[in-house]
């Protein structure tokens, strides 16, 4: 009756018009962080244990090693091309010659970027597979996809902390959630561009499903895929660098410290260093895919 | 028997095919059926019979619905109604497990704009019907190198499709389709993106390759001198409807309809018509007028393009003989200019 009387309501939004959807989420996840936290441990301590593993092997490497492998995976997957392959050891050697520090805080960050790219690949190429081939499937995820591109990544690094505690994991988590959807639309899009043809050629030789999947449209949709995996690999690092701000270690903490102490030029060099990084993971995974894409597109 | 049989065919594209199907029974035009329902027909009551050891020529301009139908007879399309009987099994009845072995043994398909595979070397490309029958790769290397000389590629095994001119892929895609041995290949616009020098080579390949194999091939192609050259017979086809079908000179000669008519309106019929269907029967012809000794002796199935310069240059009459050596019929200058110039 009130409201009829007195319309006030119309001009503020009244407190009562209000869905309690943060009391709901905060419950909720109280009871399913009691009841099913256990599992979580499980999958933190495993995740742990392999970037432990993974980050120990790669700092008991002697540097010059490091970059000489670096060198050797650059020169051979973009095949064998000089200039390339100098620039990124270039690349590798200035890292540590910026601050002797950062070489290992690089390999830290590395380690936690491939272990979540790995992870990428395992859930991004089979679900991009899955939504070529089937529109129902690809109707579901889009949304998806969408909501994981567009909702702030702090809303889930939060939970991730809760759920996993600080450090390398959620970090992890927050990656794949981040950097998985390129990869699942790039590797979805590649198998829809193969030629309808050239699809068509295998059916009529009596292709299966299989056959035609792994003969045919996941080679040629692998230029795209490994662009996928390229965006994914860009996309993690800055990642890790925000993750820092959970206390992830690695690259991103030298720029936070540099912030914090508004130490311009700690934070120069900290970012330099990132920069240089991303452009060895980036070459390393561009490399191979342009070597493709140029043999199915030879010159006449 | 025929070796393929399209029973009644008729294929809508749309959401809703089967609600459309009464209508375009009835007789519904293609534009009408577009206008009310939002459908597309492709194919119109189309029944064909496709003998052994022939080239069957599918001719229709874009949109006639000619690559529909060829892919109903490998089944990469499935029809809204009709049948199709190939070596008289129906292969609508076949389930997908019986459709990919058919295929395999079957059939093979030779495409437009080739349909190579670009990350395979030529042989690999020549060799991949076998690869997916799973023959050993040894044995499918060896195959594969007999089409590929076949053709006359020698050289370029190692080679990837890009680096091979248009003319040169389309002959890997025809080794490709002969490499299983099918008995049945369908051929859609399989010259149509080569230029005037080479179609004309490829076809000519083709007749050649067709004399010592003697498959069974459906050869789509919007281009009539093609049709006329490769067809034993033709059907042409107009808005999903089958107009026509019939041999090269009865296509020129009776044209069904005013589509078929501007069709065969240009084209060089002494290239198509044969002695044996321009001549006067002997027991119609008055040999009383001509010389001994400029009558030359032609075979029945003669172009009649070899003839002109023998009537015309050196004033002869030309007998005509069948395969056992008698005397059919003759043909003088007045049945040239009777067949050259008889418009409809």
């Amino acid at each position: 009756m009130e409201l009829l009387t007195d319309p006030s309501w119309l001009y503020d939004w009244p407190k009562w018009l209000d869905i309690p959807l943060m009391k709901w989420v905060n419950d909720g996840f109280k009871v399913f962080n009691e009841e099913y936290g256990i599992y979580f441990e499980y999958v933190n301590n495993f995740l742990l244990g392999a970037i432990l593993s993974l980050k120990k092997f790669l700092i008991m490497l002697p540097w010059p090693l490091v970059i000489a492998l670096v060198v050797a995976i650059v020169f051979f997957s973009s095949g064998r091309k000089i200039g390339t392959t100098i620039f990124v050891g270039l690349c590798t050697f200035f890292i540590g010659f910026l601050h002797p520090r950062f070489w290992d805080k690089a390999i830290e960050t590395t380690s936690i970027m491939l272990i979540g790219i790995i992870i990428c690949v395992f859930i991004g190429i089979p679900l991009g597979i899955s939504m070529a081939r089937s529109v129902r499937v690809r109707n579901a995820t889009l949304p998806v996809l969408d909501l994981m591109q567009t909702i702030p990544s702090f809303c889930y690094l939060i939970p991730g902390i809760m759920l996993f505690g600080l450090g390398a994991v959620p970090a992890i988590i927050a990656t794949v959630i981040y950097a998985v959807p390129p990869l699942i639309r790039l590797t979805d899009l590649g198998i829809r561009l193969v030629d309808t043809e050239v699809i068509e050629a295998a059916e009529a030789f009596g292709a299966s499903d299989k056959q035609k999947l792994l003969g045919v449209q996941l080679p040629l949709a692998l230029p795209n895929i490994m662009q996928g995996i390229n965006q994914c690999t860009m996309m993690a690092l800055s990642m890790v660098v925000i993750a820092s701000m959970i206390g992830t270690r690695g690259l991103g903490d030298e720029v936070l410290l540099g912030l914090q102490q508004l130490n311009v030029g700690k934070a120069t060099e900290a970012g330099l260093a990132i920069v240089l990084l991303a452009i060895v993971l980036d070459r390393i995974t561009q490399a191979y895919g342009q070597r493709i894409q140029e043999r199915n597109t030879a010159p006449k | 028997m025929s070796k393929i049989e399209i029973k009644n065919i008729y294929k809508i594209f749309g959401p809703k095919p089967e609600q459309v199907l009464p209508m375009v029974k009835d007789g519904a035009g293609k534009e009408q059926v577009l206008e009310e329902t939002g459908h597309t027909v492709g194919l119109d009551n189309v029944s064909l019979s496709i003998e052994e050891g022939e080239i069957f020529v599918c001719m229709g301009l874009s949109g006639s619905g000619k690559s529909t139908l060829i892919r109903h007879i490998n089944r990469l399309i499935d029809p809204t109604a009709g049948q199709v009987l190939v070596n008289n099994v129906d292969v609508l009845s076949l389930n997908a497990k019986e459709i990919l072995e058919f295929r395999k043994k079957t059939m093979s398909m030779v495409f437009q704009r080739f349909g190579l595979f670009p990350h395979k070397t030529i042989i690999e490309n020549v060799a991949y019907g076998l690869e997916i029958q799973e023959v050993p790769e040894d044995k499918r290397k060896e195959v594969a190198q007999g089409q590929i000389d076949a053709v006359g590629l020698q050289g370029f095994e190692n080679q990837y499709p890009a680096q091979l001119s248009g003319g040169m892929q389309q002959r890997v895609g025809l080794a490709r389709a002969l490499a299983t041995d099918p008995q049945i290949l369908l051929m859609d616009e399989a010259f149509s993106a080569l230029d005037p020098l080479i179609r004309s080579e490829m076809q000519t390949q083709l007749v050649d390759l067709q004399s010592k194999l003697k498959k069974t091939i459906v050869f789509i192609t919007h281009d009539l001198d093609e049709s006329l050259k490769l067809g034993d017979h033709i059907g042409i086809l107009n808005g999903g409807r089958l107009v026509q079908v019939g041999r090269p000179e009865d296509i020129i000669l009776n044209p069904a309809d005013d589509y078929v008519k501007a069709f065969v309106k240009d084209v060089n019929r002494s290239k198509v018509l044969r002695a044996k269907t321009v001549m006067t029967k002997i027991n119609k012809f008055d040999t009383s007028g001509i010389n001994p000794s400029s009558t030359y002796k032609y075979d029945e199935d003669t172009f009649i393009e070899d003839l002109i310069p023998r009537v015309l240059k050196d004033r002869s009459t030309i007998e005509v003989i069948n395969k056992a050596g008698t005397t059919t019929g003759y043909i003088s200058s007045e049945e040239l200019s009777e067949a050259l110039t008889k418009t409809n």
